[in-house]
């Protein structure tokens, strides 16, 4: 039942990482998205999904996707309907289940984010609906296939699973908030284990969207970067298995970190713009390390929300350094936005895989083509590939609407 | 494990700006006129049902974020604002108040408006449309007017998700994070949508409008409604047909007890109402199908039951209520709300997390 529920445990259980799958324009998997990161490797090139000619940006973060899916339970009709976004999803979930060695489906929980879902469809579905409103070819595949909750039972359907779904639109912070939400269910002992992540596929209408904002970057994406002139768009997917320790020791699963923070609130300052001083910010990252019971001195890296938007960069450096206070001078931070773009929906789950491999492989992150630091910057952007040590990372995501969230990963040894 | 009662109520529908209209209209228990719809390329219009235009301008219009918002942002602000009439009567103005809306279409019209702009010309598409698309801009907006959120999250599903609003609102509450949660379930209507939902069911009204409850921890703030129940989410998958998950759904609420209250979600279509009506077939007590007076809400239809059930009760019309979502496409899930001095426990079998724990 969803209610009256069990009462929570005395203490809340730890929650660890078993499988993570990651697709972004550095490539789709574990592997060459670390390499590239690792090298702090760009992925942008001029789109080709749909004509940007009259936009003032034109280039993105564009996905090659593989020509053969991973088997599935997918039947062939199935197949025929997965866009270009759920493909994404789906490959980010097959890694992650491969990964995990999870046997049963039976009852697994799914809880994903995204900020356009089926944004393909409902495209097509505009078009047509004007261009040739007696038409109806396609037209109902496309009314119901643009919906997310279609798209998660297809992935649902890919494993032979049944379990809920839930499905969390909180604009950027989407991604963040579906594996903070996966980590308080089981960490309060509502399930046992949970798969999350987030994902979305560049679509036409977002791209003019922040173009009309003028939100994009007309050069290059320089997160932090005092001469930064915007975002650049991205897509892609992450997927992340997320279970009780007790349940993974039990089976002898090999285990990729452990989540032990998450914080999220929502800014009421304005609805695409943050609070100038980061005061939202600086609530969710404290509210993070006192779910984590960490503190700023243990925070060995810091991937931040960081889109290379003016307001954006000022508004988390400033609430970055209040909330580090002495520790920010030495404390890493880069936004791997410089390599794959704003994946919107999809963001928070891909850092939050990046994390994991910064944990992992003991390396950070660098962006490239910083030069010259925001004033409002008194950490230390990374901008060179370097080996680190790194045992807990933090991770920022925030969202048109306002909503913020943090997620706090730890290295498993 | 905390009792949950229900603070307030509040409802947009076709039958006016307010709980009170909304009751009114299922009483009389006739169908809503509809008023024609136009759509490019056709002739003859379609049949929907619109929100009327308030009686008296609401005074939150007035308030600086509403200024470019679209109707489903004013349908929410005003479920909200008469959701939690008592609460900001009676609380400590520092209460924590938790946010949840849900949604299936959303921001329809913007996205239209947007999105027709965007092939027409790129260079023109306005940037003060873009921002009001996205499926979060109606708990952006709703948390600035009422500024005491401190927590918020859009969900988005097919109708039966807005029991999983209350769920996660309930679960806020019990983890101590939010002293109340505003759960609403809102959508507007526009030509494409109801174009789309003429492709999926041509008996179909469209609607839009907004429910919203209010849910708190203390018997005082109650309107003397407690939640009693939420099934477990039965998705619907390859294995599990929509009639199956209706029956499991109707399994898991149980024998009712005399003189109770069934909110369903029958419209006037065979085939799409049949596993809903095959799981109540035994149902022998009062019922209320709201979407045969007011129309096919999507998400709003859902809070609207929801709505509903709660007052049946709140006025002492029904010692219980259920309410039965069976979802278009993901999932079916039930609810039962009780007086809260009736007696009426939590059900047996409550207590486990079913098919949330693996």
């Amino acid at each position: 039942m969803l209610f009256p529920l069990l009462p929570s445990p005395a203490a809340p259980l730890r929650v660890v990482i078993t499988g993570a799958g990651i697709v972004t324009a550095l490539g789709v998997g574990w592997k060459p998205n670390a390499q590239g990161f690792r090298a702090g490797r760009t992925a942008f090139r001029p789109v080709s999904l749909f004509d940007v000619s009259r936009q003032r940006a034109k280039s993105a973060a564009e996905i090659d996707l593989p020509a053969a899916r991973p088997p599935t339970n997918l039947n062939a009709r199935q197949i025929a309907r997965l866009d270009r976004a759920v493909s994404l999803l789906l490959l980010a979930t097959c890694e992650a289940w491969q990964q995990t060695g999870w046997k049963s489906t039976e009852n697994l929980p799914l809880v994903l984010g995204t900020t356009a879902g089926g944004m393909s469809f409902g495209e097509a579905y505009f078009r047509q609906a004007v261009q040739r409103p007696r038409s109806h070819r396609h037209q109902p595949t496309r009314a119901v296939h643009y919906q997310p909750q279609v798209q998660a039972r297809m992935i649902l359907d890919a494993l032979g699973s049944n379990g809920p779904i839930t499905i969390i639109s909180n604009a950027c912070a989407s991604g963040s908030n579906a594996i903070g939400h996966a980590w308080e269910l089981i960490s309060y002992g509502l399930a046992e284990r949970v798969l999350a992540g987030g994902y979305d596929a560049l679509s036409e209408l977002v791209f003019s969207g922040f173009n009309a904002l003028q939100a994009l970057s007309t050069t290059i994406c320089r997160p932090f970067d005092a001469r930064r002139d915007g975002l650049a768009l991205g897509e892609g997917a992450a997927v992340v298995a997320l279970e009780t320790l007790e349940s993974a020791r039990r089976r002898g699963a090999s285990i990729l970190g452990e989540l032990i923070g998450y914080g999220t609130a929502i800014d009421q300052h304005h609805l695409t713009q943050p609070h100038p001083h980061g005061d939202t910010t600086l609530t969710v990252m404290k509210q993070a390390c006192a779910t984590a019971g960490v503190i700023p001195d243990d925070i060995d890296y810091i991937n931040a929300h960081g889109t290379g938007t003016v307001l954006n960069d000022s508004s988390e450096a400033l609430a970055i350094c209040r909330w580090a206070g002495r520790r920010a001078a030495t404390l890493p931070v880069s936004s791997t936005k410089a390599s794959i773009g704003h994946l919107l929906g999809g963001a928070g789950a891909v850092e939050a895989v990046i994390c994991l491999m910064t944990l992992r492989e003991q390396w950070l992150p660098p962006q490239i083509a910083f030069e010259t630091p925001d004033p409002a910057c008194k950490f230390p952007v990374v901008h060179q590939p370097q080996d680190a040590r790194v045992n807990v990372a933090l991770s920022n995501s925030f969202g048109f609407g306002g909503v913020n969230a943090t997620l706090i990963l730890r290295r498993w040894t | 494990m905390s009792r949950i009662f229900v603070s307030g109520l509040g409802a947009v529908s076709p039958a006016g700006w307010n709980v009170t209209s909304m009751r009114e209209a299922l009483d009389k228990g006739e169908p809503l006129p509809t008023q024609p719809m136009e759509r490019p390329g056709w002739e003859k219009p379609l049949r929907a049902r619109l929100v009327p235009n308030p009686a008296v301008r609401p005074e939150f219009l007035a308030h600086p974020r509403l200024r470019r918002a679209s109707p489903i942002t004013h349908y929410v602000v005003a479920a909200a604002l008469e959701a939690v009439a008592k609460l900001r009567a009676n609380h400590d103005p520092k209460y924590r108040l938790g946010l949840v809306v849900c949604l299936q279409s959303g921001c329809v019209n913007y996205s239209c408006r947007f999105f027709d702009e965007t092939l027409k010309d790129p260079t023109t598409a306005s940037p003060l449309l873009f921002p009001e698309t996205v499926y979060a801009a109606p708990a952006s907006h709703v948390a600035a007017v009422l500024e005491h959120v401190s927590l918020a999250s859009t969900l988005v599903g097919d109708p039966a998700s807005f029991l999983q609003g209350i769920s996660l609102g309930v679960q806020w509450l019990e983890e101590n994070r939010v002293d109340a949660c505003l759960v609403i379930g809102a959508e507007e209507t526009n030509w494409i949508l109801a174009d789309a939902l003429w492709h999926l069911d041509r008996s179909a009204v469209i609607t839009g409008g907004a429910g919203a409850l209010c849910l708190c921890r203390e018997p005082e703030l109650s309107t003397g409604v407690e939640l009693t129940a939420i099934t477990d989410a039965h998705t619907y998958s390859a294995q599990n047909s929509r009639m199956r998950a209706a029956r499991a759904m109707r399994g898991q609420l149980g024998k009712s007890s005399p003189g109770e209250l069934l909110c369903d979600g029958i419209g006037n279509n065979p085939r799409a109402d049949a596993p809903e009506l095959a799981a109540w077939r035994d149902w022998t007590g009062p019922r209320v199908s709201p979407k045969r007076i007011l129309g096919e809400g999507l998400m709003a239809a859902a809070a609207w039951q929801c709505v509903v059930t709660c007052d049946a009760v709140a006025n002492r019309r029904f010692v219980a209520a259920n309410v039965s979502l069976v979802g278009s496409n993901q999932q079916a899930i039930g609810a039962r709300f009780a007086r809260a001095d009736s007696g009426i426990s939590h059900l047996s079998g409550g207590g486990s997390p079913g098919n949330i724990r693996s």
